[in-house]
């Protein structure tokens, strides 16, 4: 678009626009935003700067999936207690209800000068703003193994939740009792911190019910557990006594798929049964390939008022794929409060107000520790000035005193609701 | 563009921004009350059993509020922690919002 119909469409936009947009009528004008990725943080975007605009700015949302798929909860199908349809959601309302225009393919390539996107089936898309949530993509190199034809499928993550959850699954549905399952955690930062500890509770919840003989060895690059420690470590050593082994500072440097060992670089070797390995992860291959990963080529600077890339101009990045502030940790909770953030900023921009000086928004991780008891840790964080980071308000936030039942009713209606947020 | 078509183009802007009833405050507040919707529902509009905010009278909420942040409330699970993290100018402030948004019947 150029800069002169950008300047019409957005006046267009503050006069009659506005005027027209309090009775929430889609004039079909205004300024465009395009959204790469329909996870907890772009599909919650696109939803409110729709929803935030009076439906005056365009959305066009751009996602490869064609339903939702959640990373949370997404444990407890590897548990056996939930189905892959339990943590699905079409994309539907944000189309219907919110007017968000949804296009199932691929991002190629980001041309910010042009303010363009190129799609894989072949189409070009013009943006006044652009926002980026890609999520993570795999540091594959980290693990020449897998490089090997067949490795992956052999050798799941599972953590993007979908076919590899199933899959997963499956692996342990065939495993013979009194087999080993073992798991890797790469160093940290990787989304989803207390995620590995919650999966090797809900292996073990599915080993003690129907093959007790069977071993969980979780293998941990970090020099402890990274999230809610005393609480995981509590259900293993009482709920789970004698079938999770936890070691830490194990950090796996290759994979031999075909004999399912892993290699460390100070420890021996370990075979199992059914391997898991959850490699080091970095901001969406989208963001790196246009250059928004400037932090280690692994993770993208942000403006935390604004979400706007410290690199490309009216080019926003949200969720995973964002360096992280101080104690700000890669979930979906967080993922949909940087959608909101950056929504409200974003059209604040397009509409000439101001943004909001003082963001201030919380976290919740919820999980299950068995196929209904839950622990959590929950934090605040708001704007500091000074440092221009979000930072947690001091005395906020603290964990779970005990696994309990009562919370596992609330995460489940956190999902609910998280996902209404998010999508509907 | 003239100087005097852009001055119309403010005024009609600004017409627009009061017809709305959006100061940058109150899109501040909504941006603040936004962070409660991931388990209190858009808007406040909550699905079980998550507690409904939207149509609470402001001081209900802001009093909750209140209690879970001196650790009156013993059935307590996350809010005690979170209430925390916000002054009582905030909590004042949401509880107004989520006070004025329509409750899920009256949509």
């Amino acid at each position: 678009m150029q800069r002169r119909h950008f300047l019409q469409a957005g006046s267009a936009l503050g006069a009659s626009g506005l005027l027209a947009a309090c009775a929430s009528v889609n004039s079909g004008q205004g300024p465009h935003v395009v959204v790469i990725g329909a996870g907890y943080a772009g599909a919650t975007a696109a939803k409110y700067i729709r929803m935030w605009s009076n439906y005056g700015i365009q959305v066009t949302l751009v996602e490869p999936n064609t339903a939702f798929v959640s990373c949370p909860i997404s444990n407890l199908v590897i548990g056996g207690s939930k189905t892959l349809a339990d943590i699905t959601t079409p994309y539907d309302k944000l189309v219907q209800r919110h007017g968000v225009q949804l296009v199932q393919d691929r991002v190629i390539g980001i041309d910010a000068d042009r303010r363009q996107v190129r799609l894989a089936g072949g189409r070009t898309l013009a943006y006044d703003r652009l926002v980026v949530s890609p999520g993570v993509d795999f540091m594959w190199e980290t693990l020449p193994g897998m490089a090997r034809e067949g490795a992956k499928d052999q050798v799941l993550h599972a953590w993007k939740a979908g076919a590899q959850t199933v899959a997963l699954r499956k692996q342990l549905e065939a495993m013979p009792d009194g087999g080993v399952f073992a798991m890797s955690i790469p160093m940290a930062p990787y989304r989803c911190p207390p995620g590995p500890y919650e999966r090797a509770c809900q292996v073990a919840d599915y080993f003690s019910q129907f093959k007790p003989r069977s071993k969980v060895i979780v293998l941990d690059a970090n020099d402890d557990v990274t999230s809610k420690g005393p609480l995981f470590k509590k259900a293993w050593r009482e709920r789970y006594a004698g079938m999770v082994e936890y070691r830490p500072r194990h950090n796996v440097i290759d994979v031999d798929a075909r004999t399912r060992t892993l290699k460390f670089d100070f420890n021996d070797d370990l075979n199992a049964d059914v391997l898991n390995v959850i490699p080091a992860m970095r901001a969406g291959d989208v963001a790196l390939h246009a250059g928004l990963a400037t932090a280690n080529q692994r993770w993208c600077e942000v403006d935390f008022l604004t979400f706007e890339s410290k690199v490309l101009q009216n080019v926003h990045v949200l969720g995973d794929a964002v360096l992280s502030a101080p104690l700000m940790p890669k979930s979906g909770h967080m993922a949909n409060q940087h959608g909101k953030t950056c929504a409200a900023a974003v059209v604040a921009l397009l509409t000439g107000q101001e943004v909001n000086a003082e963001p201030v928004y919380n976290n919740i991780c919820y999980s299950f520790v068995s196929a209904n008891e839950v622990v959590h840790v929950a934090s605040v964080h708001r704007y500091d000035a000074a440092q221009k980071t979000m930072l947690t308000v001091p005395g906020s936030g603290g964990v779970s005193a005990q696994a309990n039942a009562l919370e596992g009713v609330y995460a489940m209606g956190w999902a609910r609701n998280i996902w209404a947020d998010t999508l509907a | 563009m003239t100087i005097r078509s852009t001055g119309a183009v403010a005024v009609l802007l600004m017409a627009a921004q009061l017809a709305c009833a959006q100061t940058p405050s109150s899109l501040q507040v909504r941006s603040w009350a936004a962070a409660c919707a991931n388990c209190h529902g858009t808007q406040g509009v909550a699905q079980a059993p998550m507690q409904p905010l939207a149509g609470l009278p402001k001081e209900v909420i802001a009093q909750r509020m209140q209690d879970f942040k001196s650790g009156k409330v013993p059935s307590a699970t996350v809010m005690h922690q979170l209430a925390k993290g916000y002054s009582d100018e905030q909590i004042a402030a949401m509880a107004a919002y989520f006070a004025a948004q329509k409750r899920a019947g009256d949509r």
